[in-house]
């Protein structure tokens, strides 16, 4: 600034200050934070690229345990996917015979629905319309035959595109009218800041650590009463499996979820996205919508809900190729018309990532050439998480300091640590908050990139960190080892 | 303005009791509603109903519907580039890369491209900034583009799409808290999504209207005047610019940007140069040279002061894949602490695809003389669209009733319809706009769908159509014969 300053009153040009200023720029996009690729990820890259210089660190690599990134971690995609993304991709390999013919007829099929039997051609808005119709056709098998009208699902560029554009289309008002929206603590941060960036008002509800991060209806109440003071309350979010807890919900729960959502009138957004990835004995996935027809025409025909699901995780993690899709229920026919128009403006989603949902949604079967390999590799994937869930649990369980509830679903463990008081204080010191001091410490001395518990709500006075479950079995154990060793070691030096 | 939702709380408690149900989400916020219904719905909607006569059978004048609305060349029977689409094949599949039917240069470069994920596959995330490697290459590309102005990776932010980072930039601009409502000067004609785009985040728009009678010039008077009229109404911020045109096919002369670049330094505008269609120059006498290179060139203090940021992306040029959903946006001169806002965001969003990114990468360093894949790479593309609108200029400009001016640029022809007063008459009988109701007679009797000028913007009294010319030869002169014979007949009914 003092140079342009100089060089203005050279030119003999009135000096002036920046067009776009921190003042009166968006105040909404100053409160967006996003704790998973925050200061942390940012210092691990940092590392990173000091290792690639040749300094020299008490570990070879950064694990970057933070984001739920299967395929970095080293999970292989699934052959038939990849086959059929590739026959999309260049047609010209619909001659090889190196290709298998249920993989040929799919991508066939695709291209046909694409302008030009291209996957360069802009689809429509809500996406290709096939895979709509196939996308319905899986929710309704999923659901035990309860009717799914393709009209409903809208295709996104990925699930967060879908909640982000369901929230734009939920928050309105002003002062004590602007929306609130109930999301869960711990939560997926996407939510808070999607919420901060729209303006939104966010009503925190706590899950229950105790319980086994279960939700309580006496608490979504406590939370709603209290919001009803200063905002209008008109939307719960819920994430389920959950992320970064890992809770199946239980269908009874489930139903309370709906029956309260009824009572007090709220909009009802589930985030199913981990919906494959169930491991505890016991558990199952119940489908929102499922158990919302299950209740009857007075619950099925009246809550409004959005159900959201990717391509991202489950067996698959193709985390890349952004597809996703959300299927609106009980939606007031005029604001669908709204939300079509609000997704015209981003054009189309990703064509790539919509023909590989219509895969997901249309896996080789029983009597088809790919069914064997593909199931095979469906179920390492599947087992192979199921396992790491388990080890997890037990290692961290194991550790004097850290407890951790089982891992249910999802791919996260989000255990809770005992920091000595010295170390808050050393924390304070430091200007950070306590679990990112203890991440951070753990960052330079192992290389591990976790995300602390702040940046996903807790309870005030607890300390959390969340890391993935997803790096190779071996490497999984020699991660659990180096932050017990670490945790003993922390703990020690403030004791 | 604001749909309040204390209306939605009184209904709730009263009409709960009375037994009547109404929705939760019934009131959007204005910002939804304002964006308005496309002129292009209403002719879709009856494309569709012609389409299904003609498989049931319905004899018309014609055997198929062809579609030049839109600027999506693969779906016009533009083939996709071999070298691009071979690359991408590799990446998503590289059992391929073993494979010797794939040329030299098409495996390294899936290779190279692939060594830089995350876990070596495209199914990871890619880091919000896109890969360093590719986004270094983008930035040299840019340099060698501008003649050697310095371009800073650090500056360039990647997307799904042009409009994706534009959608992004506006909303850093738009401050909703501000006493007056953000305003941005944007051209007559304009695209939609741009407009839209700026209405769905609050903004208001501040047209300023293109010379038609200049080959559509942009007159820095005229910007004045249009500044001059937002005054007390709205806060202007910005000044958004698209070059090449759309749907006007103008090249912006270097004098023309530097009289744009000195009125926003005068005015204290934040530059918005969408640049999508820099590849697409037909004009003998045209050269597209960059708004930041112009700004450069001008020196201090314009060139330290004025803050720009420059859109392009993978949907148009020789590549035309829109589907993909690969955009980018270079920033110049911002305030570093607004840079990092920006960057904050960008990392919530985080949604730019895999393949996408890559597309870039091909894009701006494509295969160079000597490389297996050059010769058939260089063939064909740029001649055939210069084809295309020289036919397409003659033919319009040889019918009465029809005069276009030169397309030195773009993907579209706009000429003007001076359409018979009896047709104006018989248009606002039918409750529809003049222009739309020559396109809706076109595409009645011609089957040939093309956009009304009205759908853009254009003087009072003034009409217009819209079609692309990003097509195989054989869509465009099937197109201009149709309109040729459907033209001589509509002026010849309604004389």
């Amino acid at each position: 600034y003092f140079q342009i300053s100089l060089q203005c009153a050279v030119n003999g040009v009135p000096c002036r200050g920046k067009v776009l200023t921190v003042d009166n720029m968006n105040p909404n996009v100053k409160r967006v934070e996003y704790a998973v690729r925050g200061p942390i990820v940012q210092r691990a890259v940092q590392i990173e690229k000091e290792l690639r210089e040749g300094v020299k660190k008490p570990f070879t690599e950064v694990i970057k345990a933070n984001i739920g990134d299967a395929h970095a971690m080293g999970q292989k995609p699934i052959t038939f996917l990849r086959q059929v993304l590739a026959l999309c991709s260049y047609p010209e390999l619909l001659e090889d015979n190196k290709f298998p013919e249920d993989a040929k007829k799919r991508a066939q099929r695709i291209l046909g629905a694409c302008g030009g039997h291209s996957i360069g051609a802009y689809s429509a808005s809500q996406g290709i319309e096939c895979v709509r119709q196939d996308v319905a056709r899986y929710i309704e098998k999923r659901d035990g035959g309860i009717p799914s009208n393709p009209d409903n699902i809208y295709l996104s560029t990925g699930a967060s595109d879908a909640i982000v554009t369901m929230l734009k289309l939920l928050v309105c008002g002003e002062g004590r009218d602007r929306t609130g929206v109930m999301i869960s603590i711990p939560q997926y941060p996407l939510y808070s800041a999607a919420l901060a960036d729209l303006g939104a008002v966010q009503i925190s509800y706590y899950l229950d650590e105790e319980k086994c991060w279960s939700l309580d209806v006496a608490e979504l109440r406590r939370a709603l009463n209290a919001a009803r003071q200063h905002c209008n309350p008109r939307v719960l979010c819920i994430i389920n499996p959950g992320n970064p807890t890992g809770q199946v919900q239980s269908r009874q729960c489930i139903e309370d979820v709906i029956r309260f959502a009824k009572e007090e009138h709220l909009f009802l957004m589930a985030d199913e996205v981990y919906q494959d990835n169930v491991y505890a004995e016991g558990c199952k996935f119940h489908s929102f919508k499922k158990v919302l027809f299950e209740m009857g025409p007075e619950y099925s025909s009246t809550v409004e809900m959005a159900s959201f699901h990717s391509t991202s995780k489950c067996y698959m993690g193709e985390c890349g190729f952004r597809g996703g899709y959300m299927e609106v229920i009980n939606m007031d026919p005029e604001v669908k018309t709204q939300l079509t128009k609000l997704v015209s403006v981003r054009l189309c989603p990703p064509v790539p990532g919509q023909a590989l949902l219509d895969l997901v949604v249309n896996p080789p079967q029983p009597d088809e050439p790919s069914y064997i390999t593909f199931m095979k590799e469906r179920t390492a994937v599947l087992s192979a998480l199921a396992e790491k869930a388990r080890l997890t649990e037990q290692t961290f369980n194991a550790v004097p300091g850290i407890t951790c509830n089982p891992v249910q679903g999802a791919m996260y463990t989000f255990p809770r640590i005992t920091l000595p008081e010295k170390a808050i204080d050393k924390a304070k010191e430091e200007g950070k908050v306590p679990d990112m001091y203890y991440c951070m410490r753990l960052l330079e001395e192992e290389g591990i990139c976790l995300v602390p518990g702040s940046g996903f709500g807790q309870r005030e006075g607890t300390f959390h960190f969340r890391m993935t479950i997803l790096p190779p079995t071996e490497k999984l154990k020699v991660v659990l080892q180096k932050i017990r060793d670490f945790h003993v070691r922390f703990t020690q030096e403030f004791s | 303005m604001h749909y309040c939702c204390f209306l939605n709380k009184r209904k709730t408690n009263t009409l709960k009791n009375c037994g009547f149900w109404s929705k939760v989400l019934i009131h959007i916020h204005q910002n939804v509603r304002s964006i308005k219904q496309l002129e292009y719905a209403v002719l879709a909607r009856r494309a569709n109903q012609i389409q299904k006569e003609l498989s049931q059978g319905v004899r018309k004048p014609y055997k198929e519907l062809i579609d030049v609305c839109w600027g999506d060349p693969h779906s016009m029977d533009v083939k996709p580039l071999t070298f691009v689409r071979q690359v991408l094949a590799a990446c998503v599949y590289p059992e391929l890369m073993s494979s010797h039917k794939l040329p030299l240069d098409v495996r390294q470069r899936a290779q190279w491209l692939l060594g830089r994920c995350d876990g070596g596959s495209v199914g990871s995330y890619l880091a919000p900034t896109g890969i360093p490697e590719i986004v270094q290459r983008m930035s040299e590309s840019i340099r060698s583009r501008d003649g050697g102005v310095p371009c800073n990776p650090d500056n360039i932010f990647i997307s799904p799409g042009s409009q994706w980072s534009l959608t992004n930039i506006i909303q850093v601009l738009v401050n909703n808290e501000a006493p007056l409502r953000t305003g941005i000067l944007t051209p007559v004609p304009c695209h939609v999504t741009t407009i839209m785009s700026i209405k769905s985040l609050g903004a208001a728009v501040i047209p300023y209207f293109l010379s038609e009678e200049h080959g559509w010039a942009l007159q820095v008077e005229e910007l004045q005047r249009a500044l001059e009229s937002a005054k007390g109404g709205c806060n202007p911020v910005a000044l958004y610019v698209i070059n090449p045109g759309n749907p006007a096919g103008y090249v912006q002369s270097r004098k023309s940007i530097q009289e744009v670049i000195q009125f926003a330094s005068e005015k204290r505008l934040f530059l918005l140069a969408d640049e999508v269609y820099q590849d697409c120059v037909y004009g003998k006498n045209s050269e597209f040279v960059s708004y930041k290179r112009v700004l450069a060139e001008m020196g201090p203090p314009f060139s330290d002061t004025v803050e720009l940021a420059s859109f392009h992306s993978v949907s148009k040029g020789f590549m035309g894949e829109c589907g993909l959903r690969g955009g980018y946006v270079e920033l110049v001169n911002l305030d570093p602490n607004v840079v990092k806002y920006i960057f904050n965001l960008i990392c919530k969003d985080s949604t730019t695809p895999v393949l996408a990114h890559f597309a870039m990468d091909l894009m701006m360093n494509p295969p160079r003389p000597g490389d297996p894949s050059y010769p058939l790479y260089n063939q064909v593309r740029n001649n055939m669209l210069v084809q295309n609108v020289k036919t397409a200029h003659e033919v319009v400009n040889s019918l009465p009733g029809f005069s276009c001016q030169p397309v030195e640029g773009g993907a579209f022809v706009f000429p003007r319809v001076f359409l018979p007063p009896r047709a104006i008459q018989k248009a606002k009988e039918e409750g529809m706009q003049p222009d739309t109701f020559y396109c809706m007679r076109l595409l009645e009797e011609m089957g040939v769908l093309v956009s009304p000028g009205c759908e853009y913007g254009q003087k009072e009294g003034t009409y217009h159509i819209r079609f692309c010319i990003m097509a195989s030869q054989d869509i465009i002169d099937q197109v201009l014969k149709r309109l040729t014979t459907f033209h001589t007949k509509f002026m010849k009914d309604f004389s």
